[in-house]
């Protein structure tokens, strides 16, 4: 048993964990939020300088042929400095999909351009109705020729507003919940029948609803092969939960450390709030649920990469305990703080709001608890 | 004992619901069942309606135009306001300073602003916090000096809920450093919003909301008479007028009608095949939450009828601060799981009056995510929670 990280994982911990202490501040972070821009595109070329954006992609593909450690690693630290960058989106989602395609010639066509920063895809996946289930499909691809025309509607598709390519499921063939007739599909952002609404998420973050209104489309955009893509969503979807699960145990940890400061700093009667020991407790407990969030991160993480049968059951483990857990932590951190806690110009604010939309992400708590029933 | 109304009960329950079905302003219901953010015209609007009936002064006694309501009477009255979906009472004049004025304030002060706080004509705003003092109250240095005929105020408020709206702010401010307790000393003052040397400066909240402010006093004169009772007495007024707060504070109306508009949405979701997938799980959180406000409730009433057998509301009305604010914050929360994604969009613009937009959220999930934000502030304001367990494990315990 060894749970040190190899020479390569803990120089890219360092570095990530250097960029965020040193190039990532809150006050920048907030101006961007402010701004009409959903990210900053120089923290994007940065990201991509430090080959971020190349990390999960195998180096047949000329990527760091990072895995679920990586991933890990780099989240946590995207977590704690509450980066606003589409990295989930456009490298673990859409990259996601993209990078386990047999369709080697999109491979080629997609993948340099996402590592160089210079294509920012979305994964647009969810629909209005269908909660947190994969396979519940009810845009169309249909058949015409060499080429599908598709129609339907995507729902809150992350940084769908303004993606240059998106990732979609599409039902080639069956019912609206069959496993089987989902097709993966990239299709340019731009093409005629393409309308997206876009809008700010309520953590600040950019995503859109879009239309495909007779989208025509060819066969060699198919990022799946046709009616079998429900296993790429899947794999992908797994990726990004630990990602998020990752994200919110730096927020945990950000939370916590930043809580225990102010209690510390802030006097009320005459003394420190720290030292009132029915906040101490409630300290305490929050740096218990970081711990346990902690390992079952590690966890899951290490199964993932050793593709064990039991991965997905421990990654649904660990999403339904960071939901539980992280969002209860963020209430604290914010409760402790008082009036402050609730004010939007602290970080404090910002960290728990974005650990609560984690919890929606990829399927909350409650969905996650019954995942895991169900796999045990 | 017994739970059933009586036959007058029954028949003021018919005039109650008469009222919000045809004389109450029908807009602003239908606005508030669509989700529609309230402006300080509709609360203005609303709390002008019921005082236009009488029903204005709801706890006030009947000398000074209040109701005389008995408690089976209140309870009513406030179910049924709740299931009409009427905007919220701002608690600033009718439930805070109007009973401080009628217990404690002058004749002159009683004819000057009571009939005004009855009738909605000034909004009030409440400046007790500041940037240092916050659950420790007393430790609080705004100062009012007195010269001449005049206080003269320096110091700083804050959190002031709607300040931007107010016409009047009653503070709590030092008249006098030399005291043996910091409870000594301070006066309780009313003060005119638009006096020179005021400034009030905008604070968001987390979900974004201009709903809380700082409010500046500099060298602000205001003429001796708008002190409240006795100089240096204000800390009994101000606590006086914190357990009418807390008492106010547990919504279990609200509640109670916010949990059946949560059981239409589930049957709607699970109608268009919609639901949770383990919606058994989800129907266990909403029966705990039902039960914990049947008891709720019944804790209200049994405090309510202590008072009206003469008692003011004690200690123990910090259970209903504290169950209550924990009950919205379970059914914000229940709104925003069942919600889904719907919930991650802020398109709170969508709902606030005179938007022309797209309407991109048809069914209020967009306003769950921000409103559970907001609604965080419950367990702080008000006195925290944690400051009501020290109370009740010190007042009421005697621990
Ligand atoms: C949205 C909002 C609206 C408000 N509106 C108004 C208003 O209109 N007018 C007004 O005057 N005020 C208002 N307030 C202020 C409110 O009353 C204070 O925020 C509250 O009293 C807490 O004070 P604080 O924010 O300074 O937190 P602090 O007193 O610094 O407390 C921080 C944390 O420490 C805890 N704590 C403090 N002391 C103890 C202790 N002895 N034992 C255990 N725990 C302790 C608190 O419970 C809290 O969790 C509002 C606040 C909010 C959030």
């Amino acid at each position: 048993m060894d749970f040190s990280l190899s020479d390569e994982q803990a120089m890219l911990k360092e570095s990530v964990v250097q960029y965020i202490d040193k190039s990532y501040g809150f006050e920048q972070r907030m101006q961007v939020v402010a701004s009409s821009a959903p990210y900053s595109a120089e923290k994007w070329a940065e990201f991509a300088d430090l080959g971020w954006l190349s990390l999960p992609f195998s180096t047949d593909d000329d990527g760091f042929d990072g895995g679920a450690v990586e991933l890990m690693l780099i989240m946590q630290e995207l977590g704690r400095g509450l980066v606003i960058e589409p990295y989930l989106a456009a490298v673990v989602l859409a990259g996601g999909c993209i990078k386990r395609s047999g369709n080697v010639a999109l491979r080629k066509l997609l993948l340099p351009a996402i590592m160089s920063g210079e294509s920012v895809p979305a994964l647009a996946y969810a629909e209005r109705g269908s909660r947190y289930t994969l396979n519940h499909v009810g845009v169309t691809a249909v058949a015409d020729g060499e080429d599908f025309v598709i129609n339907g509607e995507k729902f809150v598709v992350l940084n769908g507003g303004t993606a240059d390519q998106i990732v979609l499921s599409a039902r080639t063939s069956g019912a609206t919940t069959d496993d089987d007739g989902i097709t993966l599909f990239c299709v340019c952002a731009d093409v005629a029948g393409i309308e997206r609404q876009g809008f700010v998420t309520v953590d600040g973050a950019h995503a859109a609803n879009i239309t495909f209104d007779n989208v025509r489309i060819g066969k060699a955009d198919a990022v799946s092969e046709i009616g079998l893509g429900l296993g790429i969503l899947e794999a992908a979807i797994l990726d990004a939960t630990l990602a998020v699960s990752a994200e919110a145990v730096g927020i945990m940890e950000a939370l916590t450390t930043k809580t225990i400061e102010y209690t510390r700093n802030r006097q009320q009667f005459g003394v420190p709030l720290s030292s009132f020991q029915a906040l101490q407790h409630r300290m305490v407990d929050m740096f218990m649920e970081l711990e346990q969030s902690r390992s079952l991160l590690l966890r899951a993480a290490i199964m993932l990469d050793e593709d064990s049968p039991d991965a997905a059951a421990a990654v649904a483990s660990l999403k339904y305990y960071v939901g539980t857990a992280g969002r209860k932590l963020g209430e604290e951190a914010v409760q402790l703080h008082g009036g402050m806690g609730v004010s939007n110009e602290v970080d404090i604010a910002h960290l728990f709001k974005r650990i609560t939309v984690i919890d929606t992400l990829f399927g909350n708590s409650d969905y996650q608890l019954h995942r895991y029933i169900q796999s045990s | 004992m017994n739970v059933n109304f009586s036959p007058e009960e029954l028949v003021f329950q018919d005039e109650v619901r008469a009222f919000f079905a045809e004389e109450y302003p029908q807009d602003i219901l239908e606005g508030r069942r669509k989700s529609m953010l309230a402006s300080r015209d509709i609360y203005i609007r609303g709390q002008q309606a019921l005082h236009t009936k009488g029903w204005a002064g709801i706890n006030w006694p009947v000398e000074y135009g209040g109701t005389g309501w008995s408690v089976t009477q209140k309870y009513i009255f406030f179910n049924e306001f709740a299931a009409a979906d009427c905007p919220t009472i701002i608690p600033f004049g009718l439930g805070m300073v109007g009973p401080v004025i009628y217990t404690y304030g002058t004749e002159e002060q009683k004819e000057k602003f009571l009939p005004d706080i009855l009738s909605s004509s000034v909004w009030w705003c409440q400046g007790y916090s500041e940037p240092g003092a916050g659950s420790d109250l007393a430790s609080l240095k705004t100062r009012a000096d007195l010269d001449g005929d005049e206080y003269v105020i320096n110091g700083t408020k804050t959190w002031t809920t709607l300040a931007q709206h107010a016409d009047w702010i009653f503070i709590l401010a030092r008249t006098n450093s030399d005291v043996a307790r910091k409870q000594e000393g301070i006066s309780f003052l009313l003060v005119k919003m638009d006096a020179p040397g005021i400034t009030v400066t905008p604070i968001y909240t987390l979900d974004g909301d201009h709903e809380i402010n700082q409010v500046f006093f500099d060298n602000v004169r205001i003429p001796a008479d708008q002190l409240i009772g006795e100089e240096g007495k204000g800390w009994t007024y101000g606590k006086f007028l914190l357990t009418h707060e807390r008492a106010n504070i547990a919504g279990v109306a609200l509640s109670k009608q916010r949990l059946r508009k949560l059981k239409k949405k589930l049957a709607s979701y699970e109608q268009q095949g919609q639901a949770p997938a383990d919606v058994e799980s989800f129907r266990r959180k909403m029966a705990e939450v039902e039960i914990q406000l049947s008891a709720l409730e019944y804790t209200e009433l049994r405090t309510l009828a202590s008072v009206s057998t003469g008692k003011a509301p004690g200690p123990e009305s910090s259970i209903l601060k504290i169950k209550g604010t924990e009950m919205q914050q379970a059914i914000d929360n229940l709104f925003f799981e069942l919600s889904a994604y719907g919930a991650l969009p802020n398109l709170r613009a969508q709902y606030e009056a005179g938007y022309d937009g797209d309407i991109v959220d048809d069914d209020g999930s967009s306003l769950t995510a921000l409103r559970y934000f907001n609604f965080r502030k419950a367990s702080i304001y008000g006195g925290s929670n944690e400051i009501q367990k020290n109370i009740i494990a010190k007042a009421v315990l005697r621990i």
